[in-house]
């Protein structure tokens, strides 16, 4: 627990200072963590498998969005776990649920389980990537679905780097947005 | 979209810089203060000079109580806005802040034969109070409900009403500057009212604004 703690400050350090490969190793290291943590409270709630992927693709842009919210003598799983908690309770009240997660169902951290990451093909985010336009639309699905990098996508689409970091940035954003106006 | 090639996504924006929470407040701390200044400055006549008899504790007295508030609701502001943050130590802050102008209003009360406290009370005028507090307040609780933007309350508006609180003790922090009352009966009435009334603004202005 103490030294995946520790990795995860490292790589969350790394990440905030513009360390690609620290935060990818993050993420995918934290991908399991909060999947444990939706799933193990969801089944409770009713919340269908298939939506805990998106709970869990949520809290991750939650993460990615807010990441200047945490503060570096702060822990990063307690952090993660009340993003995924606030996420959790968002997907919920879309579902038209009014409920009450009490925090303490979160407090204990749990240890991710392997064979948890298969990542799920989730029912909205399927249709989430479709809410982005034009050049926000191309640069999201070359970087994630087709696995190209930035410099990649930049040439595939004519466009300068700038451009593609920009496109991609706002096209997260608009991921994130597009999970919130489900809310309305 | 698989969750693998969102994180793929979310990596490659590494290079975009964080929104960092704490430097957006501290500016907007600096804004307020600066802020809630020069409109006390410019809308209320300087106050008779403190007369020693009767202010020497109770006119600094007035800046410890706002102070204390302001200290507490920035520690509680800045913990509600960060998932996973402990509240305690910043409750125990606004407990302590609560007990400080208790203090003060039970001391003055002792020292103060009960006739005259109505008197004290009521000062000079208290509209002046419930007037310039809440107007001191609007532009620091702007600045710092825009840089709590950056935050992740699990509750927006009370993260909102926590700003509002804040925004509230930093414009009864000015107005005390200008403020003829300083018996500490007046300031845990009308500066309580006043500062509630921004809190309660900042709770339903949060509500909508913080959610994230």
């Amino acid at each position: 627990m103490k030294e995946r703690e520790a990795d995860w400050s490292d790589w969350m350090a790394s990440a905030l200072a513009g360390d690609a490969a620290a935060y990818r190793r993050l993420l995918s290291a934290l991908a399991p963590f909060v999947r444990s943590v939706v799933r193990n409270r969801a089944a409770s709630y009713g919340l269908a498998s298939a939506d805990v992927e998106d709970v869990v693709q949520e809290t991750l842009l939650a993460i990615h969005l807010k990441r200047g919210t945490w503060d570096e003598r702060q822990p990063v799983g307690p952090w993660v776990a009340a993003i995924a908690r606030n996420k959790l309770i968002d997907a919920l009240r879309r579902k038209g649920r009014r409920v009450h997660v009490p925090v303490e169902d979160f407090a204990e951290v749990l240890p991710a389980e392997a064979g948890d990451d298969d990542g799920l093909r989730p029912g909205e985010a399927e249709k989430l990537i479709s809410v982005l336009k034009g050049r926000q639309h191309e640069v999201v699905k070359s970087i994630s679905v087709d696995g190209a990098d930035i410099g990649e996508t930049a040439e595939k689409l004519s466009m300068s780097e700038g451009a593609v970091r920009v496109a991609l940035h706002r096209g997260l954003a608009a991921l994130s947005q597009a999970y919130r106006s489900f809310r309305e | 979209m698989r969750t693998e090639d969102l994180i793929r996504a979310i990596a490659a924006d590494a290079a975009t810089p964080p929104k960092r929470l704490a430097p957006a407040v501290w500016i907007a701390l600096a804004v307020s203060a600066v802020a809630a200044w020069i409109a006390a400055w410019g809308m209320l006549p300087p106050r008779p000079e403190v007369d020693p008899s009767f202010a020497a504790v109770r006119f600094p007295m007035k800046f410890v109580v706002t102070c204390a508030f302001g200290a507490a609701a920035a520690a509680l502001a800045m913990r509600l806005a960060r998932p996973g943050a402990a509240l305690a130590p910043a409750r125990v802050a606004l407990f302590g802040a609560i007990a400080v102008l208790a203090a003060a209003m039970l001391v003055e009360m002792y020292v103060t034969p009960s006739g005259l406290w109505r008197e004290r009370v009521m000062g000079i005028n208290w509209l002046v109070c419930l007037v310039h507090v809440p107007l001191f307040s609007a532009a620091p609780l702007a600045a710092i409900l825009l840089a709590m933007r950056r935050g992740a309350p699990g509750s927006p508006a009370g993260l909102g009403a926590a700003a509002g609180l804040l925004a509230g003790a930093i414009g009864a922090t000015a107005y005390a500057a200008f403020c003829p009352n300083d018996s500490p009966l007046f300031v845990g009435v009308w500066y309580t009212l006043a500062v509630c009334l921004v809190t309660v603004v900042g709770a339903a202005v949060g509500a909508r604004l913080l959610r994230w």
